[in-house]
């Protein structure tokens, strides 16, 4: 029988929805997530099928979004809030950051924030400064926060799922340019644990490590150096917060060269802690320098042509691939 | 109608709030407690009243200046003053300190030290109470400064639009740190923040534990029987300053003392003996209130400190 083929916002509708089959404390709040099936049309159908109680339209008030979750998780149930862009965390910044993420400890361990966020970010749809952001640094950075960002439709439906059921707040980045990929699904029920990683290609010269949509374009960029005989592995962590280190570590192991690939501005973002780890518990296997490519130091521009250049594309990744290789 | 057992039970609680907060204060001078912490003195009509109308199973969030919501909803001091010592025995394991006191298992979702913040979870936790069909209704305990925050707007809106049970209750104690309430706000009553989200708003004197608890009762079984929240304000007034760091220099003495003159507790206790309670009877609440607290401190003290292995396995679940 043939695989089945889903979209990432298929894959994400179809976690929501099981998971809110399974378990009658989840459910979902956020902006236009009900009738209007949420911005990316990531939550269609959900409302005719479990109703108002449980697909919870909000007025624009993402504070209050994230701040009901956290109350409602409280008292044990398990939402799903939407935040509709990634820019818009900033809006809720303080429930995500000094709420979600430091109830438990400063309660003593005895509280569960079971919460999962969902946003859409990235750049790449001419949305410009507002709407186009990649601030997961932000939140990786946070004890007691969890950072996922899955690359296919495969990783983002199981991690949902478990995202879902972890008892921690949990951040879940969804790549715009993501929603409309198509990959395998099954159909039956798994899940992918979190902070667990996988080598999506394996090769032997050099290692990148990419997450999110840099996953999609590492693998194209290793297929184009795959024809000048270089073998490229290319490593997914999956999720940011908890890292899966053994896989990368061993990666570089193998390999001796890595390549760093990630969307936000190249200074101070999560690929750095990558690029640190490697040079702190990999350093002796390395033949040359860990390299970082990340996206230029500038807002996200409105202009096409510009837009296209601030973050790594499939160019520039064979083109630092080839330049690492030659060190 | 309350019955005489339950003015002497106010009487009592009010008296250990002020008694507990006297006892940190002393501790505090006599290095035995650290950091900072904000002083609830002047304020126990508020939190006692409101409590008080309130089941054993319902819930409540807090605030930066909340010993007496922890109090009020039935915290035992031993924790609490441990909490404060930031002792292992404490309510969070000493890692929460006196801003960030919860008792889940009592119905206190906890207090936060970012003004505001925690009418979002209140209203979040009404859902919850919604949504489980439990009956149970949420007090939202907030002062008049968190009433200007952009936390509140969104959350008492939302709550308003979802008819949730909650009770949003401003602590109006006229200064938000420094900053006077009639500076604050363009409109003489906090209360009438209310008619904006189309809720009832009533405004309350804090310093008259009867009239909160009459208020708050009202607005309780409002949200119990599912039409939505209320917004009392009560007028109160710390005595002390804002923190430990407050030099007072915002305010007159006389107008601390005019306050003073309207303490919440020394107005019950005449009301009582007016009523033919003997003088006694409230001996006896008083001496009992001194020997808890004792005997918190004497807990705190004995207590260990806790352990850094530990608290890093409660960062994530």
């Amino acid at each position: 029988m043939p695989e089945r083929e889903v979209t990432y916002a298929e894959a994400i509708r179809e976690a929501l929805r099981e998971e809110m089959r399974r378990d009658p404390s989840v459910f979902l709040i956020g902006e236009d997530i009900g009738v209007y099936g949420g911005a990316f049309g990531v939550t269609q159908g959900l409302l005719a099928e479990f109703g108002e109680e449980r697909v919870i339209d909000t007025p624009i008030s993402e504070a209050a979004i994230v701040g009901a979750a956290i109350g409602a998780a409280l008292l044990g149930m398990r939402p799903v809030a939407e935040i509709m862009f990634f820019d818009f965390m900033t809006l809720c910044a303080d429930q995500v950051v000094n709420q979600a993420a430091k109830i438990r400890f400063m309660f003593g361990g005895k509280a569960k924030v079971s919460i999962v966020v969902r946003s859409p970010a990235g750049s790449g749809t001419g949305a410009a400064g507002h709407h186009s952001g990649s601030l997961e640094s932000w939140f990786t950075q946070i004890p007691g926060l969890k950072v996922v960002a899955p690359a296919t439709p495969y990783d983002a439906k199981g991690l949902l799922k478990s995202a879902i059921r972890d008892d921690n707040p949990v951040i879940f980045m969804e790549h715009k340019l993501l929603y409309r990929t198509k990959g395998p699904v099954p159909e039956e029920e798994y899940t992918v644990p979190l902070g667990i990683g996988e080598v999506k290609r394996k090769g032997k010269d050099l290692t990148i490590v990419a997450y999110s949509i840099m996953v999609l374009r590492s693998l194209e960029a290793a297929e184009i150096l795959a024809r000048e005989g270089i073998e490229v592995e290319v490593v997914d962590p999956r999720t940011l917060r908890p890292l899966d280190e053994e896989t990368i570590l061993s990666s570089v192991r193998k390999t001796n060269r890595v390549l760093v690939v990630y969307e936000p501005p190249r200074f101070g973002a999560f690929g750095a802690e990558i690029a640190a780890l490697i040079s702190e518990k990999a350093f002796d296997y390395l033949d040359a320098p860990v390299v970082r490519l990340g996206g230029l130091e500038m807002p996200p521009p409105y202009n096409p042509h510009l837009e296209r250049r601030i973050v790594p594309q499939v160019e520039d990744i064979v083109k630092a691939a080839r330049e690492l290789l030659r060190s | 109608m309350l019955s005489r057992e339950d003015k002497l039970k106010m009487y009592s609680t009010m008296l250990l709030i002020r008694r507990f907060e006297e006892k940190a204060e002393e501790l505090y001078m006599a290095g035995k407690i650290w950091g900072t912490f904000h002083l609830y003195i002047g304020e126990e009509a508020v939190a006692t009243g409101a409590c008080f109308a309130l089941r054993p199973d319902d819930y409540i969030t807090s605030t930066h200046r909340g010993h007496g919501h922890c109090i009020a909803k039935g915290a035992d001091v031993k924790k609490m003053m441990a909490e404060l010592m930031g002792k292992a025995t404490g309510y969070c394991y000493g890692l929460g300190g006196s801003m960030h006191i919860a008792d889940l298992e009592g119905g206190n979702l906890g207090a936060t030290g970012i003004v505001g913040s925690a009418i979002p979870i209140a209203v979040g936790a009404a859902l919850a109470c919604k949504l489980q069909k439990n009956g149970r209704v949420v007090l939202c305990f907030f002062g008049d400064g968190a009433a200007n925050t952009g936390a509140f707007h969104e959350a008492v809106n939302m709550a308003s639009v979802f008819k949730l049970p909650v009770v949003f209750l401003c602590e109006n104690n006229q200064y938000a740190m420094s900053f006077p309430v009639h500076k604050a706000f363009a409109i003489p009553d906090i209360a009438e923040r209310a008619r904006g989200y189309g809720i009832p708003g009533v405004t309350v004197d804090g310093m008259d534990v009867l009239a909160v608890y009459e208020a708050t009762k009202e607005a309780v079984e409002r949200a119990r029987s599912g039409l939505g929240p209320t917004l009392i304000e009560a007028r109160t007034y710390r005595f002390k300053g804002h923190s430990k760091s407050d030099k007072g220099v915002y305010r007159t003495k006389e107008e601390v003392q005019m306050w003073m003159e309207r303490c919440p507790i020394k107005r019950l206790r005449a009301l009582l003996i007016e009523e033919g309670v003997p003088e006694e009877a409230l001996r006896e609440i008083e001496k009992k209130v001194e020997e808890t607290i004792e005997e918190a401190v004497r807990f705190a003290e004995e207590s260990p400190e806790p352990d850094l292995e530990r608290a890093r396995c409660m960062v994530y679940a």
